[in-house]
Order: C-alpha cells, then sequence, then structure tokens
C-alpha cells in the first residue's frame, strides 16, 4: 500500500496515517504534483500494489485528468485485460465549505462520470465513508472518491471500528415516503433532509435516495422510487448544466416517463464559477428545495 | 559558495557520447568490448528481424493492408540492445516505437500481425491503433499515444520494486519531444527524489514529428535536464549497439545496487517518417538522410562482427535471413488480415473486471439493433459468439 500525497496539515483527517504506513513497512509519499500523484499512483497499481492517491483540493485534480482519464480508465479495455490498475483509489475532499470560493469548493464528479473505465464515489457521512472507502479501495477498478470537506470538522458518528465495506453501485433509500423521490449525494443529503422536515409541515411525505456510487450508479433503485412517487428532484451543489442531475433526469425520465405526475426537476447550482461573497445564494439549500417540493407537487395531471 | 563575479553563462560544456565502436565497427573502448558474441549475433539477428519486419508491414499500409504503421528504422539498436542488457522481468514502459524490445523477447510475428489487423486473434481484442502492443508475459506495458504518460508510471511502479526488495527495474522509454510534457518533469523529480528503481530511456532520433531537436530546446538535450534533477545520467551513442547494451547493463546495476534511477540518453537518427501519417521529405533534407545512413546501428554492429569474426553470419547467409524475415512477415500479415474481426461483444467486455448494468443493457441494446437492421450492417467478418 502506499498513501501519496500530503493532507493531513489541513484537515488533520488522517493524524494516524503517516505512522501508521510506516509501522508496517508501507509507502508513504508526499508530493505537490496532482498530475505526478495520479500517474505515480497508477504505475504503483500497474504492478498490482495498492495505492491511495490524495488530492489535497478537488479543485486541483485537472492536472490529473488527462492521467486519470486516457490511461487510468483505459488501462484494462486497451491491454484487454492483461494489465489494470484496480489498486488505484483517488480521495479528494470536494464541496462548499462556507468561504471555499472558486478553488476550495468546486465539485468535479460530473467530469470523472463521464469517462468510461473509472468510477466515482461519493458519501454522505462517517459510516458510508468507511464503508464505501474500504469498498472502493479493494474494488478492483480505479476509483475517484470524493469526500464532502464540509463534514470534516462537522460530522460525528459512531463508527463501527471492525472492517465492514458498503456495496459500491447501491443507492440507499435513506428516508422512505409515498409523495416525492428527492435523489441527491454527499453533503447535499442534509440539505435534503432539511427540506423534507420543512415539507413535513405540509403533509408532504418525501423519499430521500442517497446515490453514493455516482457512475455507474443503481438506477434501479432510482426508478422504483420514481414509479412509486411520480414526483422527482436531483439536487447537487455542482453547476446545474451538464452535471450528475441532467444524466439522472434523462435516464429516469426515458424509464419512467408514464408513471411521472411532473416534470423531473434538478434543483443545483448556477452556471458560475463557485463564488465567495455570494455562496449563501449559489447553493441550492433546504430552501431551494423545499420550493421545488411545493412546486412539484401542485401539479396534477 | 559565494561569488563575486555575475556570470550570466548557461552550462558551457556539453555531456560527451559513450561510444564503443566506430562507424566502420573499430573499437574505440576496449574496456567495453567484452559483450559475449552470442549475445552480440543474436542482438544483429533480431535487428534485422526488426528492419525487414518494419518494411513488409509499412508496405502493407500504404497497400491499405493495415491501417496505419510506426516504424523504427535507423533505431534498431535502441531497443534490440536495451532490452537484451536487461533481465526479461524488468517492466517496460514504451513510448510507442519499442518493438525492438519486444521482437528481442519473443513477441512473434503472428502476435505482431494480429494485433495490426485488429483481429480476434489480438489479446486486447483490436481495441486500439495498430503498433500499440502490449504483452504481460513480456512485460511489456500497453503502448497508448499520449505522449510521455507512461513515465510518471515508470516511477511508481520502480518505487513499488524498491518497497518490495526485488531485483527489477522499470524501464520508461520516450523521445526528445515527449522530454517537454509535464510528465516527464513529474516522473524525473519523483524517481529522483524519492529513489526509485526506474531506468528512463530517451530515444533522442532528432525528430518530434516535424519539429527538428533544436527547435525542442536550447539546452543541451535531454540529458542536462536529467542532470538538473540530480540523477545519474548518461549520453550514449545510440547507433552503437555496444555502446547501448554496456550503458544499460551498467546502468540497471547502479539503480539495483543504489536504489535509485538513472538516465540514458540515446543519441540516434528516426530515418523514416514518424508514423504512416507522416511525410516527412515535407521538412528534412535529402542530404540529412544520406548523411545519417552512414550511421546506421545494424551495418556497425555488422561490420565490428566481421572485423572480430565473431560473425556467424556471412553476405549470403545476411541476405538469406533477411528473405526468411520478409517472407515470414508476410505469411504472417496475409493470414492475421484474413481472420475475423473480435466478437461484437468484445466492444463491452473489460470496460471494468466485471460488467456492469448499465454495459449489460447497452450490450442488449446493440445485439437487438443489429438483429433488426442486419442488411445495414456487414458484420460478417465479425467472429460470432
Amino acid at each position: 500500500v502506499c498513501q501519496i500525497g500530503r493532507y493531513f496539515f489541513f484537515f488533520q483527517a488522517e493524524d494516524g496515517i503517516r505512522d501508521f504506513c510506516l509501522s508496517r513497512g508501507l509507502g508513504d509519499v508526499y508530493k505537490r504534483q496532482e498530475q505526478g500523484i495520479a500517474a505515480f499512483g497508477i504505475g504503483i497499481a500497474s504492478v498490482g500494489a495498492t495505492a491511495i492517491a490524495e488530492i489535497q483540493f478537488a479543485d486541483y485534480i485537472y492536472p490529473a485528468f488527462d492521467q486519470l482519464v486516457n490511461e487510468a480508465a483505459k488501462y484494462r479495455y486497451r491491454s484487454g485485460n492483461q494489465f489494470s490498475v484496480g489498486g488505484l483509489t483517488v480521495r479528494a475532499p470536494y464541496g462548499a465549505v462556507g468561504h471555499g470560493g472558486h478553488y476550495h469548493s468546486q465539485s468535479p464528479e460530473a467530469f470523472f462520470s463521464h469517462a468510461p473505465g473509472l468510477k466515482v464515489v461519493i458519501p454522505r457521512d462517517c459510516i458510508q465513508a468507511k464503508g464505501l472507502l474500504l469498498a472502493s479501495i479493494r474494488d478492483k477498478n480505479p476509483v475517484i472518491f470524493l469526500e464532502p470537506k464540509a463534514l470534516y470538522r462537522n460530522a460525528e458518528d459512531e463508527v463501527p471500528t471492525e472492517d465492514y465495506e458498503l456495496a459500491l453501485h447501491k443507492a440507499e433509500v435513506v428516508q422512505e415516503g409515498k409523495d416525492i423521490t428527492l435523489i441527491g449525494y454527499g453533503t447535499q443529503i442534509r440539505v435534503l433532509k432539511e427540506a423534507a422536515k420543512e415539507a413535513e409541515q405540509d403533509g408532504i411525505k418525501c423519499e430521500i435516495i442517497d446515490l453514493q456510487t455516482i457512475y455507474p450508479y443503481d438506477i434501479e433503485t432510482l426508478v422504483e422510487s420514481v414509479k412509486k412517487t411520480g414526483r422527482c428532484i436531483v439536487s447537487h451543489e455542482a453547476p446545474v448544466t451538464m452535471g450528475v442531475g441532467a444524466e439522472i433526469s434523462a435516464a429516469l425520465q426515458e424509464k419512467c416517463f408514464l408513471y411521472l405526475e411532473a416534470p423531473i426537476t434538478r434543483v443545483c447550482g448556477y452556471d458560475t464559477p463557485f463564488p465567495l461573497a455570494h455562496e449563501l445564494v449559489y447553493l441550492p439549500d433546504k430552501w431551494k428545495v423545499y420550493d421545488a417540493i411545493q412546486k412539484l407537487s401542485l401539479i396534477h395531471i | 559558495i559565494y561569488t563575486s563575479k555575475l556570470n550570466f553563462d548557461s552550462v558551457s560544456e556539453k555531456i560527451p557520447t559513450f561510444r564503443v565502436i566506430e562507424l566502420k565497427g573499430k573499437v574505440i573502448a576496449k574496456k567495453y568490448d567484452n559483450t559475449d558474441t552470442a549475445t552480440l549475433n543474436k542482438i544483429y539477428e533480431k535487428m534485422v528481424q526488426l528492419e525487414e519486419m518494419d518494411m513488409i508491414l509499412l508496405q502493407a499500409q500504404r497497400q491499405g493492408r493495415i491501417s496505419f504503421y510506426m516504424t523504427a528504422l535507423g533505431e534498431q539498436a535502441c531497443t534490440v540492445a536495451v532490452a537484451a542488457a536487461l533481465n526479461d522481468i524488468d517492466l517496460i514502459y514504451p513510448q510507442y516505437r519499442e518493438h525492438g524490445c519486444l521482437i528481442w523477447r519473443g513477441f512473434t510475428i503472428d502476435e505482431f500481425a494480429h494485433q495490426c489487423a485488429s483481429n480476434s486473434r489480438d489479446p486486447a481484442k483490436g481495441r486500439q491503433m495498430p503498433v500499440h502492443y502490449t504483452s504481460s508475459k513480456l512485460n511489456f506495458v500497453c503502448v497508448s499515444s499520449p505522449l510521455t504518460t507512461q513515465v510518471p508510471q515508470a516511477s511508481g511502479a520502480g518505487y513499488t520494486f524498491k518497497l518490495q526488495e526485488l531485483d527489477r527495474i522499470a524501464v520508461a522509454f520516450f523521445g526528445e519531444g515527449a522530454s517537454s510534457e509535464g510528465d516527464f518533469h513529474s516522473g524525473m523529480n519523483f524517481a529522483a527524489t524519492l529513489g526509485c528503481q526506474t531506468l528512463f530511456l530517451c530515444r533522442n532520433n532528432k525528430y518530434a514529428i516535424s519539429t527538428p531537436s533544436d527547435e525542442q530546446f536550447k539546452g543541451d538535450g535531454v540529458a542536462s535536464k536529467s542532470q538538473g534533477y540530480g540523477m545519474l545520467t548518461i549520453r550514449c551513442d545510440g547507433n552503437d549497439a555496444i555502446a547501448v547494451y554496456q550503458a544499460v547493463k551498467n546502468a540497471r546495476e547502479y539503480i539495483v545496487k543504489n536504489k535509485k534511477p538513472a538516465f540514458i540518453e540515446f543519441m540516434t537518427y528516426r530515418q523514416g517518417d514518424h508514423s504512416t501519417s507522416d511525410h516527412s521529405i515535407l521538412y528534412r533534407e535529402e542530404e540529412e538522410l544520406k548523411s545519417w545512413a552512414q550511421n546506421n546501428p545494424i551495418t556497425r554492429l555488422g561490420l565490428y562482427l566481421k572485423k572480430k569474426k565473431y560473425r556467424e553470419i556471412d553476405e549470403e547467409s545476411d541476405k538469406e535471413l533477411r528473405k526468411k524475415y520478409r517472407q515470414e512477415t508476410i505469411k504472417a500479415l496475409k493470414s492475421a488480415i484474413e481472420e475475423k474481426k473480435p466478437g461484437i461483444h468484445e466492444l463491452f467486455n473489460d470496460v471494468y473486471d466485471r460488467q456492469t448494468d448499465n454495459l449489460e443493457e447497452q450490450t442488449k441494446q446493440l445485439r437487438e439493433h443489429l438483429d433488426k437492421y442486419q442488411g445495414k450492417y456487414n458484420l460478417k467478418n465479425f467472429e460470432q459468439l
């Protein structure tokens, strides 16, 4: 195993990792070069070892884009399965944090969800973070694991100390409801829960689904829910146009058209760079989600 | 060390080029004239095989029988002699002009032909253009078109071999043009600072497609850059098979003993076009080609072997040898082109280790589409399930 990157300075999320690695004779490598970090990790994984490459902020992952999309994603396919880099997991903190601005707040999941051969996974909270990360590391394909940075200092839970994995490619119904389906992932699940609470007061019962694996995603769980409720909102911080929400809306309307009572609606970030002073109004917050729930609930065919 | 002189000099001395034999095969470095004759003869034979195979497959592309090809004309020593000096288990990360290493390690003419013909016998299932070879059995990572991406990957692999305490190195090949990419900097710096068991081999063949090397950099070639990273650096005559062999053998020993990387810049010349999509006479002079033709790696080694009476091949048998390789290549190519293309289902395999739902669904969609519109697609050349 080799943990590549340098991280702890900012988030102290892994105080023990360095000692852990060194005490077990594992590699622990610190570098400040994203394209190198990804490529080095690919090299390690290409000879069958495990590499956990960390990009300090997902906003800085783009120099690694060529290596991840042109190399990691295609390693197995182009060689007819003679070589692969399944041992590679790339972790990066993503998303709004309150004061991050353009370069400490981005959600780049859509870029990597468009590269066949990669997988993209996003946990919503502590328990999911451990289970999904272990599953991602052990999965025999390169995985981009985006961690909600807003939750680093803000999330607490009783996380089981034993080894456990949560299945990839499985969405989780976090809350059941019969009236409308709310689909999201990562930090946004908290927002959906709060919006649902507001809607509850109007007698609207929301079903909330956490996608967990963004790509390839679990369309079946989404379809089952939308066929039941007939109404759907997809919500994420990333800009609305060409985001993950666009894909899900398209796929769901293809499969559930005749079950829909209202158009599928996206409540997402605007098509602007992530702002600093305007973060408050940029984000798809609970009031915007609540408003969409209201509007969709009023439509009756 | 401080100085009171304000001198804006760049480095004044060029790094010298290591050479063992001259153009006519005369030995100038007796100390390194100790390679065993069996190896030298095999290097000679394999370089000839490479040249003959290249000429036939190049013609095959011109005749429209394969879609694309890249030759290694003039650069045979920088791959064949390299592979001879490495251990077979050393993992090669190629650019795209190193099929000489595959020939040395035993990739068969049929295997080359299957990949170029993109047929069902290609283990990579016709997924990539010709010359994008790979063989895990022969420790040759898959060729990919993006330049230089393999260099930092080789650093990662070499680092892993070090941690695993293996007598094994990773070898990154790249051209002098590729050394201008950002990945070159990544790979070299990571390797030097982390102590990776990686050998960096630059084929400075004077052209990056149409860009001549004097427009590629203003410093002293690529070797001077390597020195900048604090790495062991050698510049070597890439058309001197013996020098190549000796340099790589010594570099390999250094790497494994010291657990540090090394770099060799091979000075050579790209005799052919960059690829079949290139027409190099448009940007190079006939004289330049003629003058470099005097410095041919196969001829030089042949003259050395003849001088030393080590050569197991005389003029007659050399002709026969070349004829044999030509005929083998022609036969293999003909048969490869007649093979079926990989089955349609191979389009969807190997994206991941296991099939995902979206790909299963798309497989089904395509199958249904092809059944319905059978007459509109010419599928008889594809292997049926």
